[in-house]
């Protein structure tokens, strides 16, 4: 497994609001830290004392179970305290504000914000107005950092880098922020991105991205080293950007027979959770050529190392403040 | 800086500690010993001594490598250095296992006892036992060393650096 | 006498009157009396105005003044405050206030605490449609009459070509009466929070197309040509916008615009943080867009420039930029901003920036302002070109800090705000 260069290297953000200002050898710094706490999930006592005495909220403004749960385990396993605080809420309907809110969470004591909001840049706005550390879980269309964070975690581990690998993103990349996050890591490591999906489905200067793009999957499966799927979130449809499901799935599912054109060793993958039969066949995600489950548990790996490095630096800055 | 031990001096230390390993372990067909080194010079120095063990014994000799990072008792220390976390690579189970734990200097003793509670999350071992190449004065913890090669009394304004080739590029012992 | 007053040795710019030198101007009874070097002026105020310019009040034909309704915001006293220390002598209010204005009421009400602020002129236009739905024409006569200075539904833009185009003919029997248009096609805005283009991309915010203002701005020029009705861009944001503009205009057809500060100044890139003050409807575009709009300016596309000063309580910008309401509050700072926008890189000269702040605009709400011409009422506006200042939010008279522009250092003071003859405003 390639390793970053660390002559002259430190981590210095006690953020991680995305992945797009952050540098290459930043991105391997987090996931060489993540194969460090790989093995604390391994073994019988799935825990260890960094951020004992540390507490964590989940402040999470929109359905999420998995990536809930996923943080919510990071943080247990690293021994520190995890409060949470879901509320269903539109950033339009009227009561406490966001700010409000974090400020409220901030008096009594919080050390690490992760924030899960509908809003694009609603963790940027948190990280300018509280001292706590804030982790983005996901904000709008913008970014979800540690959902790209585990996607290159898998694919390194299965291929050893990303450097050169042909990777396609399939979906609705315009209501994406998976799409973008990925898009920025995965580039920054080198790997060669092409987008797929209806032209509908593309935002409006995805000719000015470092990727390319393809209306047409069967036109380049079969130079795939891995493929990540994304879910078509019905809820974000309603402009019908595409006539009918079975024609989205006629030209970009997932099915056993495209999976003929691919190359037998091609990395099948979904951020979850998957809608089976529609971007992807159950065959093709319980089968041979699935790291679906292997993302899930790099996540919390991929999570503690980002819990570990934000708590980390918070701490150098306040050194550099005194 | 001073050299106070050169490749030499090195060698024959590490000699010394096999011996001594060896000698205390009676049943080793049975339950052999685990050598565990701690990051990073310690791992060095493990590999070291389990390679001349395993010689010595003549039985396999297990050989892993702990990172205690995430067990330091000054992690959290306001003003504390970034702390980078590395893998633990510990290929065997622990339980039930006599435990040469490896390091290069013991000097405070915090060290290990963050490696003490790194393995005890791991497992229940035997035993442990510690092993270094040099052991100074200036103790904070009820702790020592089983296997001890060279002892120095030192200032608490001076360190000790140990040098390995496969890491430094020589073997030596220098004091700053 | 009172309302008496000497302006002496400034360099006087009345564009409309083609002057442009050093001389003294004199006000008597409030109004102007001449511009010359030889007043007996006994006993008159004297305001000595060496090495300063001395223009013709400065009009903003496009502020918010937020009342009533939101007058936690803006009120008509505290927008008239802003506004004379902005060196505006008259500023058009926008409709879109809660109740809207539109009736011939909302309008006599506008008037009368415009008065009693006792700042600035302060004019109105009155919503093209009831509630500004966009559906029935409000009274238009009956606002007209009240005194309101054109119509819009600004905030909103009239959606129905059948209803835009009916409030085109119907105004032409006013004869000199602008409809104006915040020009946006709704259907391809969406929810559009920003340019749509490469930020918006990257930012994973929806945005605003420009073809939504391009669209409007050529189908209301098409409806123009069937009435002789005066007809107003307001805030041309747009390359695309401002060609149609040109082309209509070389057409010869009775069609005005307007661009803002932040259209001249800001580009999209600035929302890349996030950050609220810059979320502005139209929204800010890109670099060829500036150059576009400031080409315009220099070939005299643009008729005028205007704030679209739009105040909003600090916690609603510290909302999510989804979530927060679009504006910027720069009535205090705009004059400054033009400055550095068109003056200072050599787009324009004098004369014609202050034209672009007092005739121009006087001509497009037809009122008989914007120049020194004997009789008109005495509004001057005197500031120092050279004096630089850091603009400061904290410092406004608004009720409002959403300043981009805050901490920026700029150029060109407003030294005295004179309405009437009587000194509204002094730097001092």
């Amino acid at each position: 497994m390639k390793t970053a260069d660390k002559t002259n290297f430190q981590w210095t953000h006690k953020h991680l609001l995305g992945l797009k200002d952050l540098s290459a050898q930043e991105i391997e710094f987090i996931l060489d830290t993540a194969k460090g706490f790989e093995q604390i999930s391994t073994r019988s006592i799935k825990k260890a004392p960094p951020l004992r005495g540390k507490v964590v909220v989940n402040l999470f403004f929109e359905d999420s179970t998995r990536t809930r749960t996923s943080f919510s385990l990071a943080a247990n396993r690293l021994s520190a305290d995890v409060v949470e605080f879901t509320m269903k809420t539109s950033s339009v309907s009227k009561g406490e504000t966001l700010l409000d809110t974090a400020r409220n969470l901030e008096a009594m004591g919080i050390d690490i914000v992760v924030i899960r909001h509908n809003a694009g840049g609603a963790p940027k706005l948190l990280s300018r107005s509280i001292s706590a550390c804030v982790v983005n879980a996901g904000d709008g269309y913008n970014e979800h950092p540690t959902q790209a964070l585990l996607d290159c975690y898998t694919i390194r581990k299965q291929l050893g880098t990303l450097k050169g690998k042909k990777i396609a993103i399939v979906g609705d990349i315009a209501h994406s922020r998976v799409a973008r996050s990925n898009i920025w890591a995965m580039t920054k490591l080198g790997a060669e991105v092409t987008l797929v999906g209806p032209p509908t489905l593309m935002p409006s200067a995805v000719d000015k991205l470092p990727v390319k793009i393809s209306y047409s999957l069967d036109d380049i499966i079969g130079e795939l080293d891995a493929i990540n799927m994304l879910r078509i979130q019905f809820e974000r449809m309603a402009n019908n950007p595409f006539p009918s499901v079975r024609e989205y799935s006629h030209y970009f599912g997932l099915t056993v027979d495209r999976m003929k054109k691919a190359r037998p060793d091609m990395l099948v993958m979904h951020p979850g959770p998957i809608n089976r039969g529609l971007e992807m066949e159950s065959e093709v995600a319980d089968g041979p050529n699935s790291v679906i489950l292997d993302q899930v548990t790099n996540g919390i790996a991929v999570r503690m190392a980002v819990l570990y490095l934000v708590s980390q630096a918070n701490q150098i800055v306040g050194q550099v403040k005194s | 800086m001073e050299i106070i031990l050169d490749s030499q001096k090195i060698s024959q230390i590490i000699n010394t500690l096999v011996d001594q390993i060896a000698k205390s372990v009676s049943d080793s067909s049975q339950n052999p010993p685990a050598i565990i080194g701690i990051r990073s010079r310690g791992e060095i120095l493990g590999q070291r001594l389990a390679k001349l063990l395993v010689q010595r014994l003549g039985c396999e000799v297990p050989c892993g490598v702990l990172d205690i990072t995430l067990y330091r008792d000054d992690l959290n220390k306001a003003g504390g250095a970034f702390a980078e976390v590395r893998s633990t690579e510990i290929g065997f189970d622990i339980n039930d296992k006599l435990l040469i734990l490896v390091d290069d200097v013991l000097y405070t003793g915090r060290s290990t006892r963050a490696a003490m509670d790194a393995l005890i999350d791991l497992g229940r071992p035997k035993a442990i036992r510690l092993a270094v190449l040099v052991e100074r004065d200036g103790r904070e913890f009820p702790i020592q060393a089983d296997f001890a090669g060279h002892k120095i009394k030192l200032p608490p304004d001076k360190n000790v650096e140990v040098n390995f080739i496969e890491s430094d590029g020589i073997d030596r012992v220098i004091v700053r | 006498m009172a309302n008496d007053l000497l302006i002496k040795n400034g360099r006087v710019i009345d564009p409309l009157n083609n002057v442009n030198k050093v001389a003294d101007v004199l006000i008597r009874n409030g109004v102007f009396a001449g511009v010359g070097d030889k007043f007996n002026a006994n006993g008159v105020k004297v305001i000595d105005a060496t090495g300063k310019f001395v223009t013709p009040g400065l009009i903003d034909i496009h502020v918010h003044f937020r009342e009533p309704g939101d007058e936690e915001e803006e009120t008509i006293a505290s927008g008239s405050a802003a506004a004379v220390r902005g060196g505006f002598t008259s500023v058009v209010a926008m409709p879109n206030t809660d109740p809207p204005i539109d009736n011939a009421t909302s309008v006599e009400y506008v008037h009368r605490m415009a008065r009693q602020a006792r700042k600035t002129h302060v004019y109105t236009m009155g919503a093209i449609t009831k509630n500004r739905a966009g559906e029935q024409l409000s009274e238009m006569g009956l606002m007209r009459q009240a005194g309101a200075v054109g119509f819009t539904d600004d905030g909103s833009c009239v959606q129905n070509a059948a209803v835009m185009s009916r409030a085109l003919k119907y105004a032409s029997m006013f004869g000199d009466v602008v409809v104006s248009q915040h020009c946006e096609e709704a259907s391809l805005a969406g929810k559009g929070v920003m340019n749509s283009g490469y930020q918006s991309t990257i930012l994973g915010l929806p945005g605003l197309d420009r073809l939504a203002e391009e669209m409007i701005i050529w189908r209301d020029i098409q409806l123009v040509k069937k009435t002789a009705t005066p007809y107003h861009v307001q805030h041309v944001s747009t390359a695309g916008g401002i060609k149609i503009i040109r082309e209509a205009k070389q057409q010869g057809l009775p069609v005005t615009c307007e661009v803002t500060p932040h259209h001249l100044l800001l580009t999209e890139q600035c929302v890349c943080d996030y950050d609220t003050n810059y979320k502005v409807n139209p929204p800010l575009r890109t670099e060829d867009d500036i150059n576009a709009l400031k080409q315009a300016v220099r070939d005299g596309i643009v008729d005028a420039l205007a704030s679209d000063h739009a105040p909003h309580l600090q916690s609603e910008k510290e909302l999510e930029f989804l979530a927060a309401p679009f504006g910027i509050a720069s009535l205090e700072c705009a004059f400054a901003l033009y400055i550095k926008a068109l003056i200072t890189p050599g787009v324009i000269d004098w004369p014609q920036l202050i034209a672009m702040m007092t005739c121009r605009p006087a001509g497009i709400i037809h009122i008989n302002k914007g120049s020194m011409t004997a009789g008109v009422q005495g509004d001057v506006t005197i500031f120092d070109p050279n004096v630089e200042y850091i603009v400061d939010a904290a410092q406004f008279k608004s009720k409002s800090r959403n300043c981009p522009y805050n901490g920026w250092k700029v150029k060109g003071k407003i030294e005295y705000t004179i309405v009437q003859g009587e000194v509204r405003y002094s730097s001092e």
